[in-house]
């Protein structure tokens, strides 16, 4: 028998079992969709929540990073002395280097007066450490007392800072410390922040009135364009304190990204959900399995009675899962990437459907259906046509 | 010359020690190419279970069976899967797939040959439902056959694959007089006509008269020979 026929025979009697009973078929299709919808959400929420992680990080413009040992994530820092970053400084390859002040601060909505923390990056406006045009263009602004920077992809809850700023209306509190919102930049909302505000390193003492000008949280450091930043890296580590950390940029990424995935459960705990569904989808496709080769055992007792090899019968049970797995895959995709444009549009967080996110959750679909064929194939055995006839 | 089926000192029991029950007791049948054999005799006599030995759907371990010169007893499963590829196996109940059509189903018989492309399967099919008088039914799933249509339908399934024998259990048992008579008559002309041999089990005596020859099993042990 050529191999076409070994499966395009049994592909075919699977299928036309499965169209025969509609109902069977459309009841096993919802329960695949289910798990692919319940995959695709909990691995898009999972990776939104890494990529929005890493949003400021992303934007930053620096060599390396300096940062205290004791910081796990960028929004809860260790502070360290900033003669520290200084120090740096003496590296010959080092060309600047820049203190940036980290805090959560409540922000005061303009419209209702209601309070919502967010983040505040403090930095000197001369230095430009994020990558951000809003950011550069206010660069004079910022130096006047009492200014703030706002990101417009912050939550709506701080109010729609545009309408309001263009209706003259800019003055709020943050840390109940009065402040003027002269403009708008970019930059988007993560797990730890709703939202984001960016000011002058003199404006962040004021209004973190407790903080030291001397603790920083974050050292930009710029290297000579001609040197290697693993060198210095390197070079520095030995040089500096041993209590700060010195990454470079895809480290410091890596290290955001794995504070949510180890330190924080959030990474077990979307991990734990892709498993539950997959487990509930594969109950439900290997009942759907198994019932089927229950109530079509005097068929299959037939067919084998006429000549068909178990070998037959194994393939019959794997192509009705591969169909299975297919059939509940499109519907299932089609269905989540609504519900991505649902949340990116409702949480404002990024949710893209890649194509990396599309193939890994087939491959975990098709691998829940033969897993449930595999399963389901023992029942076979009662198919035994000497026992039924 | 041995007989296409040979069947000599044939012992089965089911189960073992303290419970064996014997079925088949020293069961001797020689069935030449071309006869059509009744087997007759009252439930629990042991003639199905002496037709799934036949049909190589049942493992035997004493005493010898010869289908199509090959020994059964004690043979490997690809021997018995050899043996049922070229039987024809007609069942009590029709035993169709519901999903699919007459032809469908008749043409399953056909699958497991690779010799033939689709065109020819369906067309064999077709040409062997015609012969049974379904020419016009073949798209009818088995659900819209009446009984006497389904039975013919797998009388249709037996014979398309052109085996040297036909084994059929019962085949008029749920069937009312007329359609039974009708489907039996029409498994053997369509026999003859190809020089089928076959085995049928039932203890409908209205059909008796196509047979050739009659036996007779009680239990285990053949009476007439």
């Amino acid at each position: 028998m050529n191999i076409v026929n070994w499966c395009y025979f049994p592909a075919r009697l699977a299928w036309r079992q499965l169209v025969f009973d509609r109902t069977k078929l459309v009841a096993a299709i919802f329960g695949v969709m289910f798990a692919c919808v319940l995959v695709f959400m909990q691995l898009g929420f999972r990776d939104s929540l890494y990529d929005s992680a890493i949003s400021a990080p992303l934007k930053l413009t620096g060599d390396l990073f300096l940062m205290h040992k004791q910081t796990e994530a960028m929004w809860r820092p260790a502070k360290f002395p900033r003669r520290e970053l200084m120090r740096a400084l003496g590296h010959p390859a080092v060309v600047d280097v820049i203190p940036v002040y980290l805090g959560l601060a409540s922000f005061k909505n303009i419209e209702t007066r209601v309070k919502r923390t967010l983040m505040v990056y403090g930095f000197d406006p001369d230095s430009q450490i994020f990558d951000i045009a809003g950011i550069r263009n206010y660069r004079d602004g910022l130096r006047i007392k009492d200014t703030v920077l706002f990101d417009e992809y912050s939550r709506p809850e701080f109010g729609p800072m545009r309408q309001l700023l263009e209706a003259g209306r800019s003055s709020t509190e943050v840390n109940d410390y009065k402040v003027d919102v002269i403009g708008l930049f970019h930059l988007g909302v993560s797990f730890a922040a709703d939202g984001n505000i960016v000011t002058s390193d003199l404006n962040f003492m004021r209004i973190f009135p407790n903080r030291n000008h001397n603790a920083i949280d974050l050292g930009v450091i710029k290297l000579d364009s001609g040197s290697s930043i693993q060198q210095v890296q390197r070079e520095l580590r030995y040089q500096l304190n041993e209590f700060v950390d010195v990454f470079t940029y895809e480290e410091l990424l890596k290290h955001e990204k794995d504070y949510w995935a180890d330190m924080a459960p959030i990474g077990f705990i979307f991990g734990f959900g892709t498993i539950m569904g997959l487990i509930v989808g594969l109950v439900i496709v290997y009942q759907i399995l198994f019932t089927d080769i229950a109530n079509l055992r005097y068929e299959f007792a037939t067919l084998k009675a006429m000549g068909y090899e178990h070998g037959y019968f194994i393939r019959v049970v794997f192509a009705s899962a591969f169909f299975l797995a297919v059939l509940g895959f499109f519907p299932g995709l089609m269905l989540s990437t609504g519900l991505y444009y649902l949340a990116e549009s409702q949480i404002f967080m990024p949710m893209p459907m890649t194509f990396s996110k599309l193939g890994t959750v087939f491959v975990f679909i098709l691998s829940m259906c033969v897993m449930a064929g595999v399963l389901a194939i023992r029942k076979l055995k009662a198919a035994d046509p000497a026992d039924m006839f | 010359m041995a007989g296409i089926i040979d069947v000599r000192r044939l012992n089965f029991s089911f189960g073992s020690g303290e419970i064996e029950r014997p079925v088949l007791k020293d069961v001797t049948l020689s069935i030449d190419k071309g006869e059509i054999v009744l087997m007759t005799g009252p439930s629990g006599s042991g003639k199905t279970t002496f037709l799934t030995i036949v049909g190589g759907l049942r493992q035997a371990c004493h005493g010898s069976v010869h289908v199509l010169d090959q020994q059964l007893v004690g043979s490997e499963e690809q021997v018995r899967i050899k043996i049922r590829q070229q039987t024809g196996y007609i069942f009590q109940q029709h035993n169709l797939l519901k999903a699919l059509t007459a032809l469908q189903n008749v043409s399953m018989a056909l699958e497991m040959h690779d010799t033939m492309t689709e065109q020819q399967r369906l067309d064999r099919a077709a040409a062997m439902l015609d012969a049974v008088g379904l020419g016009d039914r073949m798209d009818y799933r088995p659900e819209q056959l009446s009984g006497g249509q389904r039975q013919r339908v797998s009388i249709a399934r037996a014979l398309v694959g052109q085996p040297k024998i036909i084994l059929a259990d019962e085949p008029t048992a749920s069937l009312d007089k007329q359609s039974g008579y009708e489907a039996v008559g029409m498994l053997k002309r369509l026999a003859k006509e190809r020089g089928t041999t076959i085995l049928l089990v039932t203890h409908d005596y209205r059909i008796l008269d196509i047979a050739d020859r009659v036996v007779e099993l009680e239990d285990g042990v053949i009476r007439n020979a």
